[in-house]
Order: structure tokens, then C-alpha cells, then sequence
């Protein structure tokens, strides 16, 4: 073989091939389906003879038609959601306790006396035992039971089917808010974590809808936020209702929780589209898959080992360095006054203007690495601040609790109102996201500009709102 | 040491002849052939991945779960696969990112068996994927998925009849309950060591005008690139003007596409 003409051929083939392309005219692709569907259908109708009636399917498209139906739909939606969080909040008190009981207060006093059996230093003891084993402890117990439950019950809905027809109901939505419909799968995708719905987006072709989709991912309540939600919906806004329907009432706060979100995330993609992030939303076709009936045993145990295991896990890693800092910046004085105490009376006075306060804003300052962790800083370092006697053993040592009405306790204590409780559900929702989210947002989009919009837009978003709502409550209220 | 033994005794049992499948997770290296997994969206593909790797990729009921390539192992009757599974699909047309991931992968990958896994209850749909696959590559298998939830609905597929239409094997399944599973690494490593040789269906009755430009191109493209398996497919696509494949006409890529199995001496020894 000589080279040159090996050089030649492909040249020649791609000028013949231009050549042709004039010869067989502009419809060729469509005359090319069409021959590829015939033979398809040809093959197909050989191969398959329909037995019997097809039952199945009818029920199928009856299914369908109510849950995607234009009065139907959204309040089904609803009603499960709220089912789902009525199940998670009854089932998780009980074992709740019980681990509290058990990490925190049989196990801890035995790892403080062994310490001093070994004569361990204070501080030492005070940094590993008072502030790592706590701090993990604490997220076992009041993480564990609800992600236990709630994971496998949506997992189930997932495997059922239901999800994309949530997105069928919301596609209308983003579509007029000029964003893309699949957007509807990552954001029911980020209800479980939004650093895995973030490299979800992938699915979406175009970079400006897939930008909106990524900013606005942060909307939908992720599993380190659900246990938070859960728990201030529990304490405060059940609190209010008559004990038998107090489950029902704090699911209700939930879900309206979640819906905001969902709002917000329509606002702020139709705010996108219509400013930065200009354009036309494109078309895309979404198949409803058929019902499946899950597979109830299987689904259980891999959402448990998959999710609520490697959450858990994330959890306590984050929850190790947390518990070193809670203690350390609650031990290291300055002039008699520990650091933690420092920055809570210098940032008290704008957390109070925005509804919420100077704790509150530390937990979250501590908490960038993972939102789990937010709710045991808040309570370890309103204890601290609030100098309760006879509930923290010392400062930076989260307390017993044994129940939910002990942490109601605390909360009063520190000052702590129906509309702080009200505002931390709102922050928790609308607040920067996590380090790992931030990190999977530079990854996928390599730009520092539009990472830095999705972490700080939520945050200002955040306290706009809490601001907003402590200025009319007040208004209101006084 | 005692362990060893222990794993040893496994192997000793008349139970366990060297035809059974090993799952090898992720651990995947030193492989001898490549099996590539593509499909419709919700077909069951990650499932099928997981039951013959023992992986636990994320599978759920909802369309587009799979947007990275995922990679597993598992060894059968003395080979080791690596099994590389697509997003879903509905076309190789490349008119989306996924689209051109799959038929990438399918083309450029050279994979040695490429298994399509399509939906019983809606073949006719799936099979514009299959016969598109078959246009690229003569090493194929058909995985006939949801057999149980298409028996549910009243259907009854001749797999027989099907495989002989498409001239490549067909293996019914229910990957959820993990039925088909043990034929289907039969037949994948039937294929990818040549002891099944695949004659697949090419689509047929185009409109002669075309037939007779890509009559032309064909010929000129098997001149150029003697190994070619699907030189056919090839010439529609430059008449489509498919930038990728134009490139690989122009760099000569095309021609290292001839798929040959690897380690030839050693499959057939």
C-alpha cells in the first residue's frame, strides 16, 4: 500500500459522499425512518400474539388518569407526601428514644468515668468524649429513626412509578416558568440528595436550562434537611395542635415546607429565564413508565443499605470535626467569654432583625460541611448560652435527652418562639447549600461564577425571607 | 491460610463447575472481553447490570436514570467481562448528548458483544433501537426483558421466531426476579468467543434512489477500509453528514474498527 493514496481515499469518500447527499434529496432521513419503523413493526407483529385481555394496562391508564389528572393530581400529590411524612414522624419518636437513651445516657457517663479512670487530661476528655462522641451520638439518635423510615417509604413510591408522573403534573409549570421539563426529575431527584440530582442534570441538553436547574436544585429539601424539618415541625408547630392530631400538623408543616420550595424553585427559574438566563424553553418527550409493583423486601433493604447507611455515615464523619469545633469554641475563652459566646451576642443583633438568632446563625456557620449536623449545634449551643443549670454537665457538652419535650424545654429557654421555629424551617430550606453540593456544582459546571451564584443566591434569598416574615409576624402580632 | 482453604473448598464442590458466574463488582481488571449494555430508558438495563455484577447501581421505575457510563465485572467459564452500562435510549441518531454516548461507545468502544435490552411489552418501539444496534455491529444479543409484566398484560413473545428475524440470539428475562440471568451469560460469552457467529437482519427496502448512492459509497468505503463490519451503515451516516463519523473517515479511525476478538488463539485454543 502506498501512503499517499491511503491519504487520498477518505478525502474522496467524504466529496462523493457530499456529491450523493444532492443525488438522494433533504428527505432521505425521514424516507430512512420510515422503512427502519415498518421493519420494525413487521418483525414486532410476527413475533408478538396478544392472549386473553389486557386487564393490566386498563388499570394502568385509570391509575393514570387520576393522578395526572387537572383536579386530581395535585392534591394526591400532596395527600401521599403528607402520608409519607405522617408515617416517618409517628414511627421515629419512639426509637428515637430509645437510642438517646442508650448513646447518651448510658454510654456516655460509662466513657466519661473510664476517661477518668485512665486519667485522661480534662481537655481531652472533654474534646473526644463531651464533644466528638456527642456530637456523633446525637446524630444517630435523632437522624437515624426518621431516615429509616422515610427512605424506604419513597423509595417504594419511586419504584412504583410515581415520580415521573409528578414530573407529568409539574412539566406545565417549568415549562411556562421557561425551563426545561425534565427539570421536574432532577428536582424530585434532589428531595433525596442535590449533589446526586445536580450531576442528574445532565439529562438536560441545554446549558441555560440546565444551569436553571442546577441553581435552583437547592429548593428541593434533601435528606440532611428532612430530619431538621422534621424535628422544629414536631416540637414547635405540633406542639400547637390537640396530641392526637399533632402527627397530622407537623406532617402538614412539612409538606408546606416542601411545596415553597417547589414554589421558589418556579419563581426563581421563571426570574432566571427571563434575566441572566434568557431563552426559549425546548420541548422534550417524557414516557410514563408502566406501574410496577415494588419489590417491598428488596427495596427496604437497599434503601437502607444504599441510602440511609451511607447518609448516616456522612453524617457522623461531618458530625467528628463539628463536635471537636462545638467544644473547642465553646471552651476557648477571651476575657471569661468563650468565642462561640463571642460571635452569638455579636451576630444576636441582626439574627433577631431576620426572626431567627445569633445561635441559630453560628449552628449554621459550623454546619457548611453537611446540614445534618444542624439541628444538635443548635441545641448544644442554646444550652451553652442559655448557662441552663441541670441540663448540660459543662460547656460545649451536649445534654441528655430523652424526649422531644426536653428539647422543647431548651428551646424555651433560649428564647426560642413559634416564629424562630417557623423561620428556621424557612432558612433551613432556603440557605446555601452544602460543601458537597457546592463542590459537585464546580464539577459539573468548571465555572466559578455560576457556583458562586448557586451558593450565594439561596443564602440572600434566605434571609430576605426570614426578614420579611419576622416584619410582618411582628406587625401582626404586635 | 485457613481461609484459603475455606474459599478453595467452594471450588471442590460437585455443585460448582467452572461454567458458573462469578460477580466481580468493580473489580474488573485484566479483562478478556468487553460487553456493552444498551437499551431503551426503563427497560431494566441497570438491573440487569446489577444481577449479573453484583453491583448495586441506583435502578429506579422512572426514564433517564443512568446518566453515567457505569462499569462492572463478572467472569464466566474462565473469561472475565467488563460490562459497561448506556444510558437509555430511544435512537443512535446522536441528536443528544446520551444518544451520542451510547452509539460512541458501541462504535468507538468495540465492544465484543453489545446486548440490547428491550422491553417485551413494547417491542415494536424497542426494536427500532435493536435494528439500529444491528446496523452497527454484527455482535449482538437481544435481552428480552419485563417477560413477567408482558405476560401480565396478555402478551405472549416468540422469542424463536424473533431471533430468527433479527439474526441474532434472543434470551427471554425477568432481571428483577433474576430469571434468564444464566442463559444470558451463556449467550453473551457464546457470542464474544465466536462459538455463536451473529448474521444479523439489516433493514431492508429503502427507496431505490437511495439504494443505489449508498450502493456507491459502500463500495468505495470497502475499498478504503477492507475490515469494516458495517461499511453500509457507515455511507448513510456520511450522507447524513455525521460529523464524528466523517472525522473518523478522515483520520483513518474507521479502520482500526475491525473487531477481531481479542486474544483470538487463546478463545479458540
Amino acid at each position: 500500500m502506498n501512503d499517499s493514496t491511503a491519504n487520498q481515499r477518505p478525502e474522496e469518500l467524504i466529496r462523493l459522499a457530499a456529491e450523493l447527499r444532492w443525488e438522494v434529496g433533504s428527505n432521505f432521513h425521514d424516507s430512512l425512518m420510515e422503512t427502519l419503523y415498518s421493519n420494525a413493526a413487521q418483525i414486532a407483529d410476527r413475533a408478538v400474539t396478544r392472549t386473553g385481555e389486557a386487564a393490566r394496562f386498563d388499570l394502568d391508564r385509570t391509575i393514570d388518569r387520576m393522578v395526572t389528572s387537572r383536579w386530581l393530581g395535585f392534591p394526591i400529590m400532596l395527600a401521599l407526601l403528607t402520608l409519607v411524612f405522617w408515617l416517618t414522624i409517628e414511627g421515629a419518636n419512639v426509637p428515637s428514644a430509645m437510642l438517646a437513651g442508650l448513646l447518651i445516657d448510658s454510654i456516655h457517663p460509662m466513657l466519661k468515668s473510664s476517661a477518668g479512670a485512665i486519667g485522661m487530661p480534662w481537655w481531652l476528655d472533654g474534646l473526644l468524649v463531651d464533644g466528638v462522641y456527642l456530637a456523633m451520638a446525637w446524630v444517630v439518635s435523632v437522624m437515624l429513626p426518621p431516615m429509616a423510615i422515610f427512605f424506604p417509604l419513597f423509595t417504594l413510591l419511586e419504584d412504583f412509578g410515581y415520580l415521573p408522573r409528578v414530573a407529568f403534573n409539574l412539566d406545565k409549570w417549568f415549562k411556562k416558568a421557561g425551563a426545561h421539563g425534565k427539570q421536574a426529575l432532577t428536582m424530585s431527584m434532589g428531595f433525596g440528595c442535590n449533589a446526586a440530582a445536580i450531576v442528574s442534570t445532565r439529562v438536560i441538553d441545554s446549558p441555560r436550562e440546565r444551569l436553571i436547574a442546577i441553581i435552583t436544585n437547592n429548593f428541593s429539601l434533601c435528606n440532611g434537611r428532612w430530619p431538621t424539618q422534621i424535628l422544629v415541625a414536631t416540637i414547635f408547630i405540633g406542639g400547637l395542635a390537640p396530641a392526637h392530631f399533632a402527627g397530622l400538623v407537623s406532617a402538614g408543616a412539612v409538606v408546606a415546607v416542601a411545596v415553597i420550595g417547589v414554589l421558589l424553585s418556579f419563581v426563581v427559574s421563571w426570574g432566571l429565564s427571563r434575566s441572566v438566563l434568557r431563552g426559549e424553553a425546548s420541548a422534550f418527550s417524557l414516557e410514563l413508565p408502566p406501574y410496577r409493583p415494588p419489590r417491598v423486601l428488596q427495596t427496604v433493604y437497599t434503601s437502607i443499605i444504599d441510602r440511609t447507611l451511607i447518609v448516616l455515615w456522612r453524617a457522623v464523619i461531618f458530625a467528628v470535626p463539628a463536635g471537636a469545633v462545638i467544644w473547642l469554641s465553646s471552651n476557648i475563652l477571651i476575657g471569661n467569654v468563650s468565642l462561640a459566646e463571642h460571635f452569638i451576642n455579636w451576630s444576636q443583633p441582626f439574627g433577631l432583625l431576620i426572626g431567627l438568632n445569633g445561635v441559630i446563625l453560628l449552628a449554621y456557620v459550623i454546619a457548611i460541611p453537611a446540614n445534618e449536623i444542624v439541628i444538635p449545634t443548635i441545641l448544644m449551643l442554646t444550652v451553652l448560652s442559655a448557662r441552663l443549670t441541670g441540663l448540660g454537665e459543662g460547656a460545649g457538652v451536649m445534654f441528655e435527652l430523652d424526649s422531644d419535650a426536653a428539647v422543647a424545654q431548651i428551646f424555651a429557654s433560649g428564647g426560642w418562639t413559634l416564629l424562630t421555629a417557623v423561620n428556621l424551617m424557612l432558612f433551613s430550606l432556603v440557605h446555601n447549600p452544602c460543601s458537597t453540593t457546592i463542590y459537585t456544582i464546580w464539577k459539573e459546571t468548571r465555572s466559578a461564577k455560576w457556583t458562586s451564584i448557586s451558593s450565594l443566591l439561596p443564602v440572600g434569598m434566605g434571609f430576605l425571607l426570614c426578614f420579611l416574615v419576622a416584619q410582618i409576624w411582628r406587625l401582626l402580632s404586635g | 491460610m485457613e481461609m484459603q482453604t475455606t474459599v478453595d473448598g467452594c471450588e471442590a464442590c460437585p455443585a460448582h463447575h467452572s461454567g458458573n458466574l462469578t460477580k466481580l463488582g468493580v473489580n474488573m481488571a485484566n479483562w478478556d472481553f468487553v460487553v456493552a449494555l444498551a437499551g431503551n430508558p426503563n427497560t431494566g438495563k441497570s438491573t440487569v447490570f446489577n444481577a449479573l455484577t453484583g453491583l448495586r447501581q441506583h435502578t429506579g421505575n422512572w426514564p433517564g436514570k443512568t446518566v453515567v457510563r457505569a462499569e462492572g465485572g463478572f467472569a464466566y467459564g474462565g473469561h472475565r467481562y467488563k460490562l459497561v452500562d448506556l444510558p437509555g435510549t430511544y435512537s443512535l441518531l446522536s441528536t443528544s448528548l446520551d444518544e451520542e454516548v451510547a452509539r460512541d461507545f458501541i462504535l468507538f468502544g468495540r465492544p465484543d458483544v453489545t446486548a440490547v435490552v428491550v422491553d417485551a411489552a413494547r417491542l415494536e418501539r424497542n426494536l427500532n433501537l435493536v435494528l439500529q444496534v444491528l446496523e452497527i455491529t454484527d455482535r449482538a444479543v437481544v435481552c428480552l426483558n419485563l417477560m413477567d409484566e408482558a405476560k401480565r398484560q396478555g402478551l405472549c413473545v416468540d422469542e424463536r421466531r424473533l431471533a430468527r428475524d433479527l439474526g441474532v440470539p434472543v434470551v427471554p428475562a425477568a432481571a428483577r426476579r433474576g430469571e434468564g440471568m444464566p442463559e444470558l451469560t451463556r449467550v453473551l460469552s457464546d457470542v464474544a468467543t465466536g462459538r455463536t457467529v451473529c448474521r444479523p437482519q439489516r433493514i431492508q427496502n429503502e427507496p431505490p434512489a437511495l439504494r443505489k448512492a449508498v450502493g456507491r459509497l459502500t463500495a468505495q468505503l470497502e475499498e478504503a477500509f477492507p475490515n469494516v463490519p458495517n461499511s453500509r451503515w457507515v455511507a448513510l451516516r456520511l450522507l447524513e453528514g455525521d460529523t464524528r463519523i466523517m472525522e473518523a473517515v478522515s483520520s483513518g479511525e474507521l479502520g482500526d474498527l475491525n473487531r477481531t476478538p481479542r486474544r483470538e488463539e487463546e478463545v479458540l485454543a
